[in-house]
């Protein structure tokens, strides 16, 4: 008897382990952060200007900047963030499974991603679209002239997709390999083993400084794709898409009235809305779940949207381009802080 | 069976200390917690899956895939989901099976090796086996990859073998066999060879049971096949076969036949590290052999083949064959590594498809599926065998 | 070859052999031998040749000692690398005092341990790193001298080893935000971490499966089964996989980070193996100790407890270290799911700007690392072997 007793006594351990997991929790991640004290941002540490460990060991880039922008004003301090590198076949899955509380990735907005993927997006932070890079001596200027070709891209990628779509209305048949990481695409392009790379314009400016001759490579000025990147939450967690989206915009709005690091604690203004931006006024920040002075925080800790894209992404030789407030012909546009 | 249950039950046991109603009791109150808990897992997974807005079901597989596949059968992107997924399969059948083929080779020379009288070959098969043993099979797999194969030239510089096979980063391009219309007559030939072939080797079967001799039973069949064989290629108008050479057309090699680097890194590493493990198993099963079996052997007069033939392999055999499935299943298991070189094999095609459509627990539950079915049915056919030989020898 | 002249004079003088005959013997004994022997050689003098030439004049080799730490620790917090040393101490001070108290085989591997830590504090490292080195020598030294001969210490020992585990997972860690996060944990550190809390967690779970295999309860059995066979029919990969991304799912809201999942993963999937491992003690041992013990008195516990498992699980120590050493090398997966463990680092090495092209240096010398660990456990497991043979010898 005791034997039966004996092979159901861990039994009963292991369902008393389980049961208290039955409780759901609903809570919004907003609130997890703050408990935690700490916020889990999904990167790339494969992308200078975008994502990347430095000589010291310091992450750096656009994106890591917004992550820093989004623990400033949450938590009050740009430090208290912890960057998780992804590649990019892992990055949805982090989301879903709550390993990170917000991906900013170098992440395309897409239906399927939007549906399918259990992901929510706040506004795009940098307009892009795909481009080929290829040895200049090949002396090709065409996507027809393709035809034959090994092309490389990166996996769980729109690229991918769109790499198949555009050869197939073209009507031209090129041999795809794909690559679990942008380090191995890059090298191996390199080393010869493809002809091609397709990704994100920005990713191939970035890509090109770090071949052994940048100069031997051109981009093609063609784009097959539009690729809006932006910062992403997990979905049906509106709360914290909320906080997310207002981060962005709010560095929008400062570069629209020229609020920047340096002046955003001296700011003077009599503008209501600048006012209430700063938090002198008004109660926005409540509204969102954080303090008074959220936005004044996240532009204290990165600056407005020029400022973060100077710092990062003109260094790489990468144009504004549409990449500019709405009052300067761009894209960016902040949606009112009322 | 039950040796707790007491033969003469004098007195009335009340129920509660009757084993017989305590053993369906246990297994009742056992199976009602494992229930338990797979129903509070399954529950948590629907309510996780319902917060992001996803749903539980198999339709997906009959979207259009829209990313394409580098190697394997015929397959466009716009094929949908389940075709891309039988290709993975293939592609972990392709790699499986000719892995398993190099590996046994490789064993079976280097498990021999180290039984050699040879001081230095058994040292080379001793520092073989050691080192590809102990060195994570991932590891190698990348080595083979990104140190040796992606180091190999160019496209336009590729290593000519005879202006036929092409080595170079990109893949080993081999002249492939073309079947022409001789074949068909070629075929007849090889048909009539198969004929007599069994012919003669049931004559010699008949000759050596009347006899009740040992001997090879095929000592006729073989060599009069490969005459009929031979002499139906050079009479047939023709020639059955011509070769498709690879040839260098703008970007890559076209024609003729070739392994992408991806495939040749993976076959390289699988096969390696598993010949290593098989070579142990052949060694130790030849050495189970105990050796007055051999010296028997050599006082009976049996020639040196005769007695590897009739003595050491009928008792060997039995004893690898166990551990020899094992490795061959470890083997196909471990093909799941090309996932991080990029071979597009089951793995591979299962994370890209969980990517792309959110489905991770379907598709999650298909890999492992179709890993079940291989695994299971391997190791089903293996204990036939096992049962059969053990069965011939008692 | 040793050869004592006491016994030369005992041997008959055509029985010894000088190296000539030696040749002769081993490597020219037939013709084909002769010819294997000069194809070997031939064979031999490429490869050496050319990976020689290779070794030391193209390889870089400064890749390795500029990374040196990130092998060893990956991005471990650098100002707390004293929780590092502390885990070590602690080792050391147990393995000096097993050393003491059983000899044999523990002791030759303190020595090779302190071998290794001497080896290390001459190199140049930093100096307070060498001073630390020096220390560990001393804690597996004095503790060493301490246990000598007190044999009535071992039960004390061994429940100390026990304890060491959790402890060590404490240092290691930390607490909170002050601690070390996990997602920190990396090279071979992490190497060893997973390795270890998967055999060592496995083994219960292993134990409690294959009695639960050997049960004459249907339903127990059918369970356990099930289980064990459809963990052994599929990859590694495909559970590390799963634990990834499907444990959040299955087990919402509790917070488990990705290396604790990686360990629960390994474990799940060594706990089949070790299974059946222990099945094969288990069926070993004969019907009559059981029915032997039952007619003294024994119920089924203490059968289990007393006569089964001692032995069944003795017999297997082998196999359980085969395993080990099987576990070791597939922790190498994690890589694949993102960790940086030894062969992360090294991938990641590889990915460094400043070290492009290194593939072969940098994955070589991770080889190395990795032989040296698999290599020395199976000789460790030869000895075991071999000293169980005598024992058992002894006993009957």
């Amino acid at each position: 008897m005791r034997k039966y007793l004996f092979q159901t006594a861990a039994l009963v351990l292991a369902i008393s382990l389980v049961t208290p997991l039955i409780a759901n929790s609903q809570e919004s991640i907003l609130d997890k952060v703050k408990e935690r004290g700490r916020l889990v941002c999904g990167v790339n540490k494969e992308l200078p200007g975008f994502g990347f460990l430095n000589q010291d060991g310091q992450w750096q880039g656009f994106d890591v900047d917004y992550g820093r922008a989004i623990a400033a004003a949450v938590l009050g301090d740009p430090n208290k963030v912890e960057f998780r590198p992804l590649k990019a076949p892992d990055r949805f899955p982090a989301l879903q499974t709550g390993e990170i509380d917000v991906l900013i990735r170098n992440t395309t907005w897409t239906l399927t991603r939007d549906t399918d993927l259990g992901a929510d997006f706040a506004p795009p932070t940098f307009y892009d679209g795909q481009g080929f890079m290829l040895r200049k001596d090949l002396g090709i200027t065409s996507l027809k002239e393709l035809a034959g070709a090994t092309v490389g891209v990166t996996a769980g990628s729109t690229t991918e997709l769109n790499l198949a779509d555009t050869t197939r209305a073209l009507g031209i048949e090129v041999e795809s390999i794909v690559f679990e990481e942008t380090e191995t695409l890059y090298q191996s392009y390199d080393q010869g083993r493809c002809d091609v790379v397709t990704s994100d314009k920005s990713q191939l400016v970035s890509r090109r400084q770090s071949l052994k001759n940048p100069d031997d490579h051109i981009i093609l000025d063609i784009t097959i794709s539009k690729e809006p990147l932006g910062p992403v939450t997990v979905h049906g967690d509106n709360k914290w898409n909320d906080v997310v989206s207002w981060v962005v915009y709010a560095t929008f709005f400062a570069e629209e009235h020229g609020i920047t690091q340096a002046n955003v604690n001296t700011f003077e203004t009599e503008n209501p809305e600048i006012k209430r931006f700063l938090g002198e006024s008004g109660d926005i920040g409540a509204k969102l779940g954080l303090s008074k002075d959220w936005a004044r925080q996240a532009i204290a800790a990165v600056g407005n949207y020029g400022e973060i894209f100077e710092r990062n992404l003109t260094p790489l030789g990468l144009p504004r381009g549409v990449n500019k407030p709405w009052t300067q012909g761009g894209l960016l546009y902040a949606i009112p802080f009322r | 069976m039950e040796h707790n249950t007491p033969t003469t039950v004098s007195e009335k046991i009340p129920f509660w200390r009757d084993v017989r109603v305590l053993r369906v009791l246990f297994q009742v109150v056992f199976l009602f917690g494992v229930i338990l808990l797979l129903a509070i897992l399954y529950r948590n997974m629907l309510a996780g899956l319902r917060g992001l807005g996803l749903t539980l079901n198999l339709n997906f597989l009959q979207n259009e895939a829209g990313f394409d596949i580098s190697e394997g059968i015929p397959y466009e992107p716009s094929d949908t989901y389940l075709k891309a997924f039988w290709v993975g399969i293939l592609n972990t059948l392709k790699v499986s099976v000719i892995g398993i083929v190099c590996a046994t080779l490789l064993g079976l020379l280097f498990g021999i090796a180290r039984l050699s009288s040879n001081w230095l070959i058994r040292t080379i098969a001793a520092i073989y086996v050691e080192c590809f043993r102990n060195v994570p099979l991932l590891l190698q797999i990348l080595f083979w990859y990104t140190a040796v194969v992606a180091q190999l030239p160019r496209v336009r510089e590729s290593i000519s073998l005879f202006d036929g096979a092409f080595i170079n980063n990109r893949g080993i391009y081999l002249p492939a066999p073309e079947p022409t219309s001789g074949l068909k007559i070629w075929l007849w030939f090889l048909g009539a060879g198969l004929i007599l072939a069994v012919i003669l080797y049931i004559v010699r079967w008949r000759k050596l049971e009347q006899l009740d001799r040992p001997g090879f039973r095929a000592k006729w069949a073989l060599p009069a096949f490969l005459i009929v064989a031979f002499c139906g290629w050079f009479l047939t108008p023709g020639s059955p076969f011509t070769l498709d050479f690879p040839v260098l057309q703008g970007f890559n090699f076209t024609g003729g036949f070739s392994f992408s680097p991806e495939f040749s890194a993976l076959l390289i590493g699988l096969s390696m590290y598993t010949g290593a493990f098989i070579a142990e198993v052949v060694r130790s099963g030849i050495q189970a052999v105990v050796k007055g079996q051999r010296e028997a052997a050599r006082a009976v007069g049996l020639k040196e083949g005769q007695m590897l033939r009739l003595v050491v392999l009928p008792q060997a055999v039995p004893i690898i064959v166990p551990p020899l499935t094992s490795q061959y299943l470890n083997l196909a298991k471990n093909s799941s590594l090309a996932v991080a070189i990029g071979f597009p094999e089951l793995v591979h095609v299962g994370s890209t498809m969980m990517n792309q459509t959110g489905q991770a627990i379907p598709v999650f539950a298909m890999v492992m599926v179709s890993y079940l079915i291989m695994s299971l049915t391997t190791s089903a056919a293996m204990n036939w065998y096992n049962r059969r030989i053990n069965w011939l020898n008692r | 070859m040793k050869a004592p002249e006491a016994i030369q004079e005992i041997q008959p003088p055509d029985n010894t052999k000088g190296p000539r005959a030696w040749v002769k013997d081993n490597l020219f004994n037939t013709w084909y031998n002769a010819l294997l022997t000069c194809v070997a050689f031939v064979f031999l003098f490429f490869v050496l040749k050319g990976f020689l030439t290779w070794t030391f004049t193209e390889a870089e080799w400064k890749v390795i000692p500029a990374n040196l730490q990130l092998f060893a620790i990956g991005s471990y917090t650098r100002d707390q690398v004293w929780r590092i040393w502390t885990v070590l101490y602690i080792l050391g001070v147990l393995i000096g005092l097993s050393a003491g108290l059983w000899g044999g085989l523990v002791y030759r591997f303190a020595l090779a341990l302190s071998g290794i830590w001497l080896i290390f504090a001459l190199l140049p490292f930093e100096l307070a790193t060498r001073g630390w080195f020096l220390g560990a020598i001393a804690t597996i030294a004095l503790p060493f001298f301490i246990g000598r001969g007190r044999t009535g210490l071992r039960r004390w020992i061994l429940a100390g080893w026990l304890l060491s585990f959790p402890v060590i997972m404490v240092v290691l860690r930390g607490f909170g935000e002050n601690g070390v996060l996990t997602s920190n944990w990396g090279g071979l550190l992490l190497t060893l971490i997973l390795a270890v809390v998967g055999i060592v967690v496995s083994f219960p779970l292993g134990v409690f499966l294959a009695l639960c295999r050997q049960s004459d309860l249907p339903a127990i059995r059918w369970v356990s089964t099930t289980y064990i066979e459809t963990v052994r029919g599929v990859p590694l990969i495909t559970i590390l996989f799963m634990g990834n991304v499907l444990i959040p799912i299955f087990m919402p809201g509790l917070d488990i980070n990705q290396v604790l999942r990686m360990m629960f993963a390994i474990t799940f999937f060594s706990g089949a193996y070790m299974a059946e491992n222990v099945r094969g003690g288990l069926q070993a041992i004969p019907r009559g100790q059981i029915e032997a013990a039952q007619a003294v008195g024994l119920n089924y516990v203490k059968t289990t407890r007393f006569i089964v498992l001692p032995q069944a699980l003795r017999s297997v120590i082998p196999t359980i270290v085969g395993q080990f050493i099987a576990l070791f090398k597939d922790t190498s997966l994690v890589s694949i799911i993102g960790l940086i463990d030894l062969l992360g680092v090294a991938k990641s090495v590889i990915a460094n700007p400043d070290w492009l092209g290194l593939q072969a240096e940098v994955y070589l010398f991770a080889a190395v690392i990795y032989f040296v660990f698999c290599y020395s456990m199976s000789y460790g497991s030869q000895e075991i072997e071999a000293n169980l043979g005598v024992g058992l010898h002894q006993n009957l």
